[in-house]
């Protein structure tokens, strides 16, 4: 449950300074491109900042975004729970169960009616009454209808929640919408991706507890922190994009010297996200570094784009078998336009 | 289905069928039209109708001496804009990656540079192009919907382009998407108005070549 201590009285007590915890809030303000007096802004105003109650739901989702948080390099999964955030409820991080951490779940809303955050992930099944997915007996639409109603504000973490993801991808047989489909009358923060940077989840967090408001988002409703720039303009392979140099399999020498992965149906130059300046895994590296294109994976329907490997430039669709079909007809049709004409012309000549 | 699904899919799809359909349907109706039998007998020491047909061809791609001077700025200009076209259309990679995954040919390209300064050179000449048309009393005279239609259509995916790799006033996937739209007007566009002579040029040049050939032209 979130307690009453400011989290600079918690440091403190842990004998952390205040300049360290400068250092430490100039670290996060450049992580997220804040201005240097916006960093000093938010040392003060973390410093103020009472445990936030959060209470974080599951759906339709892999646990994906939850093994991508608890790898976060900073604020770590372990600064969020015991030094910012008082996470009164999650599936697969609580200790208790069944009908207690449902009563956790609703004292945390009690208690902090109007200020709690909901982090959801996974995307909410709409088909059939919604019984593709439920939580102690009710469905994911009633369970986050129900825990929202009160909340500060929602983030939707991962493509499942911002967007539908994997579980709306064509036929979409379970219904399945996003999170902002449904909630209408909260602040809903989209941090996309499959899974999202773990530094774009916790960053938020750290900004709304800051702050107390949302950060400023694009027309996805993504913080322009991590999300303001497309990858191909940040990417280390974007020379070998303008000198020409394309990797044409992902074995032939071009790919093992590094070139660019466009032909090979990299998705960078329309996917806005962090990776290719953040990375993963504290920084170390990324898919296109690791030798794969970006799949787009922070962008609505990237699992139904025509294919990952297929290049941007290409068409989608059934193209080839439309184009056959076409000249087939195209070439019947200028025969029997010709073979008209040549008659009409010897009927004219006899006539 | 976002804007960029629609133009790489159904719009350039449509837009494919159409282009494929026009061209086949049209040139298919010339080529196997037919002409007359010729019953005149050609001059002593005139080319075979192949070896007119060439010679005409190639002929036709300068003008002739009486009109160099006059011709020279559609001369010059003509072919810049005409080789710039074929450069940016052939030698950017994402071009080829479109045609590749069509029918499976590929070939080397030029650097993204490269191209993007010849097509910048492209526009500037279809410009000047245009400003011709408009200032030279005959070409406007002759000039009708069709023609400038037909230079819109032209130039507008190279503007687009341009712009979409400049990232200029809008998101990439935006001026990407416009891009490709743009691409799909003149594939619609071409079977049926005067930049069909992309495909009949040699056909008429050599046909009147081979023609007048007999007649010792």
């Amino acid at each position: 449950m979130a307690e009453q201590k400011t989290l600079g009285e918690r440091l403190a007590e842990h004998g952390v300074s205040r300049r360290a915890f400068v250092k430490y809030a100039s670290w996060l303000g450049s992580l997220m491109a804040l201005p240097p007096a916006t960093s000093r802004a938010m040392a003060a105003e973390l410093a103020k900042a009472k445990r936030q109650s959060v209470i974080w739901l599951s759906f339709q989702e892999c646990t994906g975004c939850t093994e991508s948080i608890t790898r976060s390099k900073g604020p770590t999964l372990e600064d969020l729970i015991f030094d910012f955030i008082s996470l009164d409820y999650h599936h697969t991080l609580q200790a208790a169960s069944g009908e207690a951490i449902e009563a956790a779940r609703h004292a945390a809303m009690a208690e902090n009616k109007g200020k709690y955050v909901v982090v959801v992930d996974g995307s909410v099944p709409m088909k059939d009454g919604g019984i593709y997915s439920t939580t102690a007996g009710h469905s994911n639409y009633d369970t986050l209808m129900e825990t929202v109603k009160d909340a500060f504000a929602v983030i939707a973490v991962g493509t499942c929640a911002t967007y539908g993801g994997i579980p709306k991808a064509n036929p979409n047989p379970t219904g399945a919408v996003s999170i902002g489909d449904l909630v209408k009358d909260k602040p809903v923060i989209n941090i996309p991706g499959c899974p999202p940077i773990p530094e774009a989840m916790t960053g938020t967090v750290a900004y709304l507890l800051s702050f107390g408001k949302v950060p400023e988002l694009d027309h996805l409703g993504r913080p322009k922190a991590f999300f303001g720039e497309n990858i191909h303009d940040r990417c280390y392979r974007r020379p070998f994009y303008e000198r020409g140099q394309f990797a044409h399999a992902f074995d032939d020498q071009g790919a093992r010297d590094g070139w660019c992965l466009y032909e090979l149906g990299c998705k960078g130059p329309v996917t806005y996200n962090a990776c290719a300046t953040m990375k993963w895994n504290g920084g170390v590296s990324f898919p296109i570094q690791s030798g794969h294109g970006c799949l787009g994976c922070s962008e609505p329907d990237f699992w139904d784009k025509g294919g990952f490997y297929v290049p941007l430039s290409a068409s989608i669709g059934p193209t080839a078998k439309l184009v056959g079909g076409a000249a087939l007809a195209g070439a019947v049709a200028g025969v029997a336009a010709a073979a008209v004409a040549r008659h009409r012309k010897s009927s004219l000549n006899k006539g | 289905m976002d804007l960029l699904d629609f133009a790489r899919g159904p719009a350039i799809n449509v837009a494919m069928v159409v282009l494929v359909f026009g061209t086949l349907w049209r040139l298919l109706a010339i080529l196997f039209l037919g002409k007359p039998a010729d019953r005149t007998v050609p001059r002593l020491g005139t080319p075979g109708p192949v070896g007119a047909a060439l010679r005409e061809i190639f002929r036709r791609m300068v003008p002739h001496p009486t009109f160099a001077f006059a011709e020279r700025f559609s001369f010059f200009n003509g072919w810049v804009f005409h080789i710039g076209l074929a450069i940016v259309v052939f030698g950017f990679r994402p071009h080829v990656l479109f045609i590749k995954n069509l029918t499976g040919l590929s070939w080397p390209t030029l650097p993204s540079g490269v191209v993007y300064v010849v097509g910048a050179i492209t526009l500037v000449s279809l410009v000047a192009a245009l400003v011709r048309r408009l200032t030279n009393p005959v070409q406007r005279f002759i000039s009708g919907v069709g023609d400038y239609f037909a230079w819109f259509v032209t130039v507008f995916p190279v503007i687009t382009g341009l712009v979409a790799v400049g990232h200029v006033g809008a998101r990439y996937e935006t001026l990407l998407a416009i891009h490709i739209l743009s691409v799909a007007l003149l594939f619609v566009w071409l079977p049926f108005g005067k930049l069909f002579h992309a495909f009949l040029v040699f056909v008429s040049r050599g046909t009147t070549g081979a023609f007048l050939a007999r007649r010792g032209v």
